[in-house]
């Protein structure tokens, strides 16, 4: 099956290719079986790799299928590499892709552009693949740009609407200042390993010391790229603007595959980024910054999708978080259960926009429970486990990562805490006042209101079982489990353990720990309920009588506004100016004269050419006698 | 071959180099088509003189085998170049070269 690996890219890029070449050939429907159909063999692959892993106890193998670029000493391969690391991406991305394909097959069934969004989507899932199977940073490189690309194409699907438009630019250029930083990282790799290769740099970096200068320059330039992609501060403006997509596309791209590449980036360099302790003291603040920052933000918006947009920069700001405290495995584990509720509430509320006709304002919704009891059933599910509460997927996952954060700094717990209870309220303040307390829209919309078809409430069954259940994977030894992730995941984490802290936090700390937040969490969850629920508070559709801290939260602390200030229009000033005195003044001028020049020359030079032939001839034997009096007396 | 020996080389190389420049002389100085078609001729003959009288001095033939591919294509210019110069005579009733002064700016 491992020999197999090459198909599971393949196989969506050979769906984009049929989709987007023979889109008028055939039926739309058929676009959107072939692309569903390639990611699911890809997927059904994918399960035979990782079963095979497991069974090898998680002995790495590389394809090498071509060599790419090779000049000089610089080699690289196309080649596969699968590990632990790499099969459990494989299953998350088609697994989640493809049920995310079958929803689509739903919500997007009138849309004009049917045929070109499946080849899109499989375009994005042949590069999300690349980028977690290629064996060195260039080919994830490639991926990541290519997943970037999708992620234009896609945010930007509806192109007739400008602001759409801009908020597809706004995440591409705003990608491009962390590729940049991704970008140097490579290069300084390359100076410092003399290869790219992650077997070799891996090898190497095993036998340095902590503390060089030069790793702690890789894995910050590195963290940029991760900051740009996940949406860290201060890259993740661009993320709630990406909502302008369709709502599957924030759900696959923008929740639950994409903006995770960064957290795989690290998990995969976790050895580089143990050997600089710095580094890794940056990442975990970032992360805690993100996480408490956008939640405060998440509070106040109304949007139901830039609630969760939000609430997922929160969430990857936990990853990172975990990573910085070198809690690798619950890194990956958070990555892993954050795909399966955030891709499910992405998709809970694409059903509750289909059912309301469009509507995203969750102050026109409430008292939709009855109307579409699938949805309301998985959004509920989805809800209780980003909230963290036993035994849901949300609490394993979160849970590792505070204690680790505590085993770091009691700080860093406490900012997650504080960042997972705001998470709480404003997903539980989202659920209650989307499904409950009485109906706000139109009488039109209130007509209109129906439960979404079977291909959009089946995927959404399936990821609420997975957000149910899949915490179990990574029950921790504290609550009698055995921890099968960190089991699964140990070789390819094995050369930080060495480096790791060795004292483990009591088994009394842990249940405390436990106790603190689920009991806390609780409280958060009833004092929502009390306040939306049993007092039915709305907030108002008029923003202009708002208070200082909700009117600044509302406006996302004018962070936009910031950059636009500081950066765009200074930008712009420039632009203008080299617009205005380097291209009219300098350039056009310099150009010009130049013509101008060879226009007045030329006039002059072309009087010799008289049609006279004897002239002619004369200029030849002269010209022949000088040059053979030059040469006689150069001798 | 010994014949050609018993006249110094030096003789050899002022007798071409005079016809040379009678050939280029002729080529600047005449008008008429024909005659600069001749002084050409000169020109190359000049060369081809010298040619074999270094091919004997040194006992080297290749000069020689030279000589004979500048008289093949010398005839076959001739006869291209002729036949130009019918067709010129044809249209312009004159072979003065001054005639032929229209391709210029």
């Amino acid at each position: 099956m491992k020999e197999l690996v090459w198909l599971v890219p393949v196989l969506p890029l050979i769906g984009f290719l049929i989709i987007s070449l023979g889109k008028n050939y055939f039926s739309k429907s058929f676009a959107g079986i072939l692309a569903s159909v390639a990611v699911f063999a890809a997927f059904v692959i994918s399960l035979g790799i990782f079963f095979e892993m497991n069974g090898s106890h998680g002995k790495a193998f590389t394809l090498v299928l071509f060599d790419w670029i090779s000049t000089g000493d610089f080699k690289v391969n196309i080649a596969f590499l699968v590990d632990p690391l790499s099969s459990i991406m494989l299953l998350i991305i088609t697994g989640i892709g493809f049920l995310i394909h079958l929803y689509s097959m739903g919500y997007m069934h009138d849309d004009e552009g049917y045929a070109k969004f499946f080849s899109y989507l499989n375009l994005f899932v042949f590069f999300m693949l690349l980028l977690v199977l290629g064996d060195n940073y260039l080919l994830m490189f490639a991926g990541w740009e290519g997943v970037g690309l999708a992620s234009y194409l896609l945010i930007g699907f509806w192109f007739k609407n400008q602001s759409y438009n801009d908020a597809a630019k706004k995440a591409f250029i705003v990608n491009r200042i962390g590729d940049l930083g991704f970008v140097l990282g490579i290069i300084l790799i390359y100076i410092t390993f003399g290869s790219i290769n992650y077997a070799t740099v891996f090898g190497e970096a095993v036998n340095l010391t902590s503390n060089m200068p030069v790793i702690t320059a890789i894995t910050l330039l590195l963290f940029v790229g991760a900051m740009g992609k996940s949406a860290q501060i201060p890259l993740y403006t661009w993320l709630p603007d990406a909502m302008a997509g369709p709502t599957p596309v924030s759900a696959l791209i923008h929740a639950a595959t994409m903006v995770t590449a960064g957290v795989y980036m690290i998990a995969r360099s976790n050895i580089l980024y143990t050997l600089a302790p710095e580094t890794l003291g940056v990442v975990a603040i970032v992360g805690a910054a993100t996480a408490v920052f956008a939640a405060t933000i998440g509070i106040f918006q109304n949007d139901i999708k830039k609630v969760l947009a939000y609430s997922t920069v929160s969430q990857l700001g936990y990853m990172f978080l975990a990573l910085g405290v070198g809690a690798f495995t619950g890194g990956v584990f958070h990555l892993m259960t954050h795909a399966f509720f955030k891709a499910l509430l992405f998709l809970g509320a694409g059903s509750v926009i289909h059912a309301m006709g469009g509507e995203q304002d969750i102050r026109k919704m409430g008292g939709l429970k009855k109307y579409i009891p699938v949805t309301y059933m998985t959004f509920l599910i989805g809800t209780i486990a980003i909230s963290g509460i036993p035994p849901f997927s949300g609490f394993f996952s979160k849970d590792e990562i505070l204690a680790h954060a505590f085993q770091v700094s009691p700080l860093l717990w406490g900012l997650g805490v504080l960042g997972s209870l705001m998470t709480t309220f404003y997903m539980f303040r989202l659920f209650f006042l989307t499904f409950f307390g009485a109906f706000r829209g139109t009488e039109d919309q209130k007509h209109h209101l129906h439960e979404s078809p079977k291909t959009m409430t089946i995927p959404l069954i399936v990821l609420a079982v997975l957000a149910a259940l899949g915490g179990f994977i990574g029950v921790p030894h504290v609550l009698g489990g055995n921890h099968w992730l960190e089991h699964f995941l140990a070789p390819v984490f094995k050369a930080s353990e060495v480096f790791a802290h060795g004292h483990k936090l009591s088994h009394a700390t842990e249940y405390i720990l436990m106790a603190v937040t689920v009991i806390l969490t609780i409280v958060f969850i009833l004092f929502a309920r009390n306040k939306f629920v049993s007092k039915s508070y709305v907030p108002s559709l008029d923003d202009s009588k708002l208070t200082f801290i909700p009117r600044l939260l509302t406006n996302k602390y004018y962070v936009d506004e910031f950059y636009n200030t500081i950066i765009v229009k200074p930008l712009n000033g420039l632009a203008g100016f080299t617009y205005k005195i380097l291209e009219l003044k300098v350039i056009n001028l310099l150009v010009d004269s130049i013509g101008k020049l060879v226009v007045y020359i030329s006039s002059v030079v072309r009087k010799v050419q008289s049609g006279n032939t004897g002239f002619y001839i004369l200029a030849m034997v002269v010209s022949i006698v000088v040059i053979l009096l030059i040469n006689l007396f150069n001798k | 071959m010994e014949v050609i020996k018993a006249i110094p080389l030096n003789h050899y190389i002022l007798l071409s180099a005079i016809l040379f420049a009678i050939g280029v002389m002729g080529v600047l100085v005449r008008r008429n088509a024909i005659i600069i078609f001749m002084c050409i001729e000169l020109m190359l003959n000049a060369v081809n003189l010298l040619m074999v009288a270094f091919s004997a001095h040194h006992g080297d033939g290749k000069g020689q085998v030279f000589v004979f591919f500048i008289m093949a294509v010398a005839a076959a210019e001739v006869a291209v170049g002729l036949s130009i110069l019918i067709m010129i005579h044809r249209n312009t009733e004159t072979t003065d070269v001054g005639f032929l002064n229209k391709l210029k700016f």
